[in-house]
């Protein structure tokens, strides 16, 4: 995972498979980065990201949550055809903004 | 061709991608698309998943998967458990029904196998455990050229 400040957003980059087993690491450390209360917007960088299950939408609802309560918001970018059509299906796409702001997947 | 596969391993989190590895490689003589493919790690990632945490509650024990298609290229999975069983299994497959409340899970596993898979039938006896059967016709690239001449009528 790599953290950098992207203007007043914050991008992180989550990589590797995302599903129960790896879900209590990801959420750790998102949570470590949430810590710092000037950190508002985080945007989810997801481009190797390979895979997600329902265990993913938890990690993703429950730092959304956490973000909103601050009056901020989560987003995400780069995400492969197979992590969207699990985010479109859960409805993540309502509440989570899509940040490279493309419709539908990569080939 | 027919094939068959089964195969045994224990509850625990890190057999969650092992079980995704080995049905993948299995599918894979189905020729299915990536998605097609996509579709099948991710219904047999929840079923395993919710054989763990929920089964077994997290106390371990073993998770049966077994798979096999014939001719007409219908690849059938089972993911059994002996765990806690469901009660009440056609509240459980609602969306957003979950008991896992506290551990942050949203309650979509079952919508999320219905969706990417054609069926989904599960048979559980309260105490003795779970069997979730998961079906799918692999149409291949005649799927792709199927959803692109649907895309073109609109
Ligand atoms: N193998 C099983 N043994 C016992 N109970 C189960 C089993 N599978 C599912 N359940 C029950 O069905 C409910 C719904 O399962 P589902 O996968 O849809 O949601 P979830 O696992 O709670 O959340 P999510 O999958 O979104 O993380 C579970 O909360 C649990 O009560
Ligand atoms: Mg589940």
């Amino acid at each position: 995972m790599t953290v950098w400040p992207y203007q007043e957003a914050v991008t992180v980059v989550i990589g590797g498979e995302l599903d129960h087993c790896s879900a209590p690491q990801v959420r750790q450390q998102l949570d470590d980065l949430l810590l710092d209360e000037s950190i508002v917007h985080v945007v989810l960088d997801l481009e190797n990201l390979t895979f997600m299950d329902s265990s993913g939408i938890g990690v993703l609802l429950g730092r959304l949550r956490k973000l909103a309560a601050r009056g901020g918001s989560l987003s995400v970018k780069g995400m492969q055809p197979s992590v969207e059509k699990l985010f479109r299906l859960s409805g993540l796409d309502r509440v989570i903004g899509i940040a490279d702001g493309r419709k539908g997947g990569r080939a | 061709m027919e094939n068959r596969m089964e195969l045994r391993f224990d509850a625990l989190p890190q057999n969650e991608a092992f079980a995704r590895v080995v049905i993948a490689a299995f599918a894979v003589q189905l020729c299915p698309t990536l998605p097609e493919m996509a579709d099948i790690k991710t219904a047999v990632s929840e079923a395993v998943t919710n054989a763990i945490i929920h089964g077994y509650r997290g106390e371990g024990g073993t998770v049966t998967m077994t798979a096999d298609f014939g001719e007409r290229k219908m690849l059938t999975i089972s993911i059994h458990d002996d765990g806690c069983g469901i009660r009440d299994v056609e509240a459980a497959m609602q969306p957003f029904y979950s008991t896992g409340d506290g551990a942050e899970r949203s309650g979509m596993g079952f919508c999320v196998m219905q969706t990417f898979m054609d069926a989904v039938e599960v048979d559980s006896v309260p105490g003795e455990g779970t069997t979730v059967t998961l079906r799918k016709y692999i149409l291949g690239e005649a799927g792709l050229h199927r959803e692109r001449m649907l895309d073109e009528i609109g």
